[in-house]
């Protein structure tokens, strides 16, 4: 089979973080310090993704600027000519940190917001979290950063995306990423707290639509579905070992962040084998590619070339079988499964957080 | 932006045009995008210094080519606006 050029690697150095959202993307049996790779071990990896044909670097976490050597992996992407984003919760983004991190050729931040309001943001957070997010992001603009927020939307968010949209312009944003949650893993374990209402999730729509004309041209807003009310899934990163690849800090390289969940599958370390090896060769690569491995109904259907028959992890996660249609899809016979999911929207709101559990009141 | 002869195009402030040795080919780079560019692309792209008008920028083109290519370069610059990663500066 022909193979694409990869364009995207995301680099997660690490699982630490100093916050705890319950929709967390990493997986639930995280990485330790001691298991992740070490400055040169990322260095190699970087040099082989751009072999490869990567352009675009994410330097991801965990919180990435838990590790020290952000700035040297940063100046080595740089001379490669990857374009590089820090996804940073801006903990740890102090002015010399990003003034560093500018001098070493970085060009993207993207800074996540947890809501517009404080108490509900630290609330999810885990932890006190605004002030130094409001620092980061100053720095960020005063030094010319291309700067992006992100905010992860779910039941307790949802109704004030108008809000959020309005505090992201005031911060002077270029890009604002909305993104609805999507379940695996941490998200998956936290669903019936997260999932929105549809009348939630009908009117956020509007207001997203509404703001994205508003702000054309000042900053650009994308706005994630939330795919659980959406009557097709998603084709995820363009196809599974198309465009995208992602490595683990302890090395275990995947070909979209939910893949771990996956337990059929093995993956490849970049400890053992060259990057290009996995892409070409690995049989966790392999094993969804093209359409051979496709059953009914995405097999005779004219969508398949269009969503790739959505996400194999979700398939995963919610039938078992990774091989299936994603129930997200209203053509799978499982998916019954996920209208059953959206009544967990009338439920309370308790959160399991990341390394700790904790309970809130219903917002 | 509805693109004419007297706009002056220039890339979004966050949009980088790089050529890679892997591919051999041009490509614009911007947050989380990337755009594979053609010969033609790349030397539509490569005159857009938020100086030039797109008229400028035909004429340049015409010179090297020997062709009227007004309505490609409106057509291409149009697209890349559309999707706001060139801009009227």
């Amino acid at each position: 089979m022909t193979r694409n050029h990869p364009t995207t690697l995301v680099a997660e150095l690490t699982h630490r973080c100093p916050l705890h959202c319950p929709y967390c993307s990493n997986p639930l049996e995280m990485n330790r310090a001691d298991e992740e790779l070490s400055t040169d071990d990322w260095k190699r990896v970087l040099s082989q993704a751009r072999e490869l044909g990567v352009l675009q670097l994410g330097l991801s976490g965990g919180e990435p600027l838990v590790r020290k050597d952000v700035e040297e992996l940063a100046a080595h992407a740089h001379r490669l000519g990857l374009y590089t984003t820090l996804v940073t919760s801006g903990l740890g983004l102090t002015r010399s940190r990003a003034e560093k991190l500018r001098e070493a050729g970085l060009e993207h931040v993207q800074i996540s917001l947890q809501d517009s309001d404080v108490e509900t943001a630290e609330r999810i957070a885990g932890a006190a979290s605004v002030k130094q997010k409001e620092a980061a992001v100053a720095s960020v603009r005063e030094l010319g950063f291309a700067f992006s927020i992100n905010v992860v939307l779910h039941r307790a968010n949802l109704d004030r995306i108008g809000e959020i949209i309005e505090l992201a312009g005031s911060l002077g944003a270029d890009r604002l990423e909305l993104a609805n949650t999507q379940y695996y893993g941490w998200a998956l374990a936290n669903r019936a707290a997260l999932m929105p209402t549809r009348e939630q999730v009908v009117a956020a729509d509007r207001v997203a639509l509404e703001a994205m004309a508003r702000y054309r041209g000042r900053m650009q807003v994308l706005y994630v579905l939330p795919d659980y009310y959406e009557e097709y899934p998603k084709p995820c990163y363009g196809g599974w070992g198309k465009h995208y690849l992602l490595v683990m800090p302890d090395g275990r390289t995947l070909p979209c962040h939910g893949a771990t969940h996956i337990t059929t599958l093995a993956f490849d370390s970049v400890r053992h084998r060259s990057l290009q090896w996995i892409w070409a060769e690995s049989p966790a690569f392999e094993a969804f590619r093209g359409e051979e491995w496709m059953q009914e109904p995405c097999r005779s259907c004219p969508r398949k070339a269009i969503d790739f028959g959505g996400c194999r992890c979700q398939a995963f996660a919610l039938t078992g079988d990774a091989a299936s249609t994603d129930p997200v899809c209203r053509l799978s016979p499982r998916h019954a499964l996920v209208e059953e999911a959206l009544n967990d929207a009338a439920g309370p709101v308790t959160y399991r957080y990341r390394d700790l559990v904790m309970h809130s009141p219903r917002p | 932006m509805d693109l004419t002869g007297a706009t002056v195009p220039v890339l979004w402030r966050l949009a980088r045009l790089d050529f890679d040795p892997v591919r051999q080919r041009h490509v614009l780079l911007y947050p989380e995008g990337t755009v594979l560019l053609n010969d033609s692309g790349a030397a539509i792209l490569q005159l857009c210094d938020g100086h030039r008008t797109v008229s400028e920028i035909a004429r340049i083109l015409q010179e090297r080519y020997g062709s009227d290519v007004t309505a490609d370069v409106v057509e291409y610059l149009s697209g890349l606006a559309e999707r706001e990663l060139v801009r009227d500066a």
